[in-house]
């Protein structure tokens, strides 16, 4: 998968493209930085079966809910709800493998992606149809979602014997020596880099959260598209839901509980402005990374445990700063080309 | 269309929830000696022929653990010869709790032992219960000590402590270093343990070395991968232990499929369903936690015994508890279920909870 060889070959876009094509790059440079630093200090951070495997394992959950994430942010909106799906579909991972025993593990994998895609496509509707902000809408479904898991679970909680050994061999087995999580989230990741690059419908997506309003009288089917990124974002969430319960085996009415915030910060690092309109899927993938890897690298490192949350808040509040300098440099390069062009 | 689709999924929702109810409910029913017929007519018999009736009152029906606690009351209630039966609201609220203790009251019922969702919310009915004659043991989670009778209290925070630096300690061969992966940074219970368990480690332990107390926030993912943090960092540590049931439950899930299986040992306080899997797999060797059944047992004789008026809830009043010997009334009326219970591969499927 190359994005830079399907790269439009107008200046306008592929200038805009270098630019985010730079800002990923750093990214990746921090994310190989952070783990040179932490293997250094610690060598089993890499050279060691388990390290290696938690390395690419623990952040592709929040990768796949970030992809989602990105895809809802490019269009203007956010989604608040993805953690409390994240919750919902867990539990009903763990209770379908509880209430029909037997049931084939790929039927689970659609019943929670399924679950996910509605409660996105509820999310969608409100916010499509009843043209309220989705900031708003998914703050209201990120307690309602939660409510009804929380109602549903009650004091229960899946317990990873309750489920199938071969489902949780899923959250921690390996193919050719790469995480099988890994590789799902990978394929999620590619499959939607390439839809958001290559297909009209994604190339909307991206004019919707540049200006809705001229996308709208341009004849975009704005609430069309709208409705389709949640729907997204909740499928994701949803197989994050189901991946959740094979990797950590316990789920309780708290799982996924803050995933969103993680999420929306994870996006916003990796150069999804949350203005819309700009950043890639590869992006909020790095970002996911860079998050969760400096995340557990600081213990290894020696920052105390309470200073973990202020770094990442510190990271989050960086990118921002990045992307507005990027912009405002931006703007005034667009400037200095309509002049001379003059 | 859009209201529509949302009535099908709000429907849908609902009878998965009330099909999940079912099945709690039916879990409920079957261990329980029959819930809501028991307590009308245990209630009526009771006053009558002598036969002392109690009525268990769990913070929520459904719920496995008290589920074990009222099986062991029924067990002691069998022993003695009275009536038992349970009843309780479906959730954990602090209100919910309050009209069944005034049902209780109004069917006369000789005694009710109650775990409180809240020490004050059903002090005004405990009251009013206690009033008319009812007996009231609390058991589990306390009230004001003013508002009941007898408090069944399942453990110390010393018994609590020295279980778990015993257990550790002998699964590791008493040298070498250990962590601790505790709830949150500032959660009460926890905190008060780990002081003691630092306490005893220095007194009696020179050989061990706590290299760090990590907080996974009772948060299943948290635990998880400061578990994973740990034994990066501390490539040499020999145990690890979780006061918190979360805590043990995610360490165990990360220790059962990684390189440090066996290598490294976890105890600290889970409950049997949790840990089953890690104690069946060789992960976990032994944990504690008090044991529910034994906890419902002793709160049905303390009843019993109030009842018959052997005691008043006086300190130093002692009683006789069938299996489980003789129990003296404490400091604030409480009585000390004993030392924690010990789950290991040979009795972990005894329990269910």
């Amino acid at each position: 998968m190359t994005t830079t060889a399907t790269a439009p070959a107008r200046p306008f876009v592929s200038g805009v493209g270098h630019l985010l094509k730079a800002r990923e790059t750093g990214i990746a440079i921090a994310l190989v930085l952070v783990v040179v630093v932490a293997t250094a200090l610690n060598p089993t951070f890499v050279f060691s079966n388990d390290g290696f495997r938690d390395l690419l394992l623990t952040p592709s959950l929040l990768m796949v809910v970030a992809v989602g994430q990105a895809v809802v942010i490019i269009t203007r909106n956010v989604d608040l709800s993805v953690g409390s799906v994240v919750g919902l579909t867990a539990y009903l991972t763990g209770r379908l493998f509880i209430d029909l025993p037997g049931i084939p593990i790929v039927v689970v994998f659609l019943a929670g992606i399924g679950l996910g895609a509605l409660l996105g496509l509820i999310n969608g509707a409100l916010v499509a149809f009843a043209k309220v902000p989705a900031l708003v809408i998914t703050l209201g479904t990120l307690y309602v979602y939660r409510g009804i898991n929380v109602a549903w679970t009650g004091s229960d909680r899946i317990n990873a014997s309750d489920m199938p050994a071969a489902f949780r061999a899923l959250g921690t087995g390996k193919l050719v020596g790469i995480p099988i999580l890994t590789i799902l989230a990978v394929v999620v990741l590619v499959v939607a880099a390439w839809y958001l690059r290559n297909l009209r419908s994604g190339r909307e997506l991206y004019a919707i959260g540049s200006d809705p309003d001229a996308a709208h009288l341009y004849g975009l089917r704005v609430t069309r598209r709208v409705l389709a990124a949640f729907v997204a974002s909740g499928a994701l969430a949803g197989l994050a839901g189901v991946l959740f319960a094979a990797r950590y085996g316990t789920v309780s009415s708290n799982a996924g509980f803050g995933w969103e915030l993680q999420a929306i910060g994870a996006a916003v690092i990796g150069g999804v402005a949350i203005s819309g309109g700009i950043g890639t899927v590869w992006g909020a993938a790095l970002g996911a990374y860079l998050l969760l890897t400096i995340n557990r690298s600081l213990p290894i490192v020696g920052v105390d445990d309470f200073w973990q949350r202020a770094v990442v808040g510190v990271l989050i509040i960086g990118a921002i700063v990045l992307d507005r300098v990027l912009a405002l440099r931006q703007h005034r390069r667009l400037v200095e080309e309509r002049e001379e062009t003059r | 269309m859009f209201s529509m689709r949302s009535n099908a999924r709000r429907s849908a929702v609902m009878a998965v929830t009330a099909s999940a109810a079912l099945v709690l409910a039916a879990c409920g029913g079957g261990d329980g000696d029959g819930d809501g017929d028991g307590a009308g007519t245990g209630g009526g018999d009771g006053g009558g022929d002598g036969e002392v009736s109690i009525t268990f009152l769990p913070k929520n029906l459904g719920n496995p653990y008290f589920d074990t606690s009222s099986s062991g009351g029924t067990e002691a209630v069998e022993e003695f010869g009275g009536t038992f039966s349970e009843v309780g609201p479906s959730e954990a609220s602090p209100t919910s709790q309050v009209s069944f203790i005034e049902t209780a009251a109004q069917q006369g019922v000789d005694a009710l032992v109650v775990s409180a969702n809240d020490p004050e919310a059903i002090c005004d009915a405990l009251d009013e219960a206690r009033g008319v004659g009812v007996k009231v043991v609390t058991f589990d989670s306390d009230t004001n000590p003013d508002c009941r009778d007898l408090f069944i209290n399942q453990a110390t925070a010393e018994g609590i402590a020295k279980v778990q630096v015993d257990l550790i300690t002998e699964q590791i061969g008493d040298e070498g270093q250990i962590a601790i992966l505790s709830a949150s940074a500032n959660a009460t219970n926890q905190n008060a343990w780990i002081e003691l368990m630092e306490a005893e480690l220095d007194a009696n332990h020179p050989d061990v070395e706590l290299v760090e107390i990590a907080y996974g926030d009772d948060d299943d993912q948290r635990s998880f991968d400061q578990t994973a943090a740990l034994l990066q960092t501390y490539p040499d540590l020999k145990g690890i232990i979780s006061p918190t049931t979360v805590g043990i439950a995610a360490a165990g899930r990360y220790l059962s499929t990684s390189e440090y299986k066996g290598k490294v040992a976890l105890t600290g306080l889970g409950t049997p369903n949790q840990m089953r899997e890690y104690v069946e797999d060789g992960t976990v060797e032994a944990f504690a936690l008090w044991n529910p059944a034994d906890l419902g047992y002793l709160a049905a004789y303390a009843a019993k015994s109030l009842v018959d008026e052997e005691i008043t809830g006086e300190p130093g009043d002692s009683f006789e508890a069938g299996k489980l010997g003789s129990y003296e009334v404490g400091e604030d009326a409480s009585v000390l279920l004993g030392d924690p219970f010990v789950f290991n591969a040979d009795n972990i499927d005894d329990f269910d909870f």
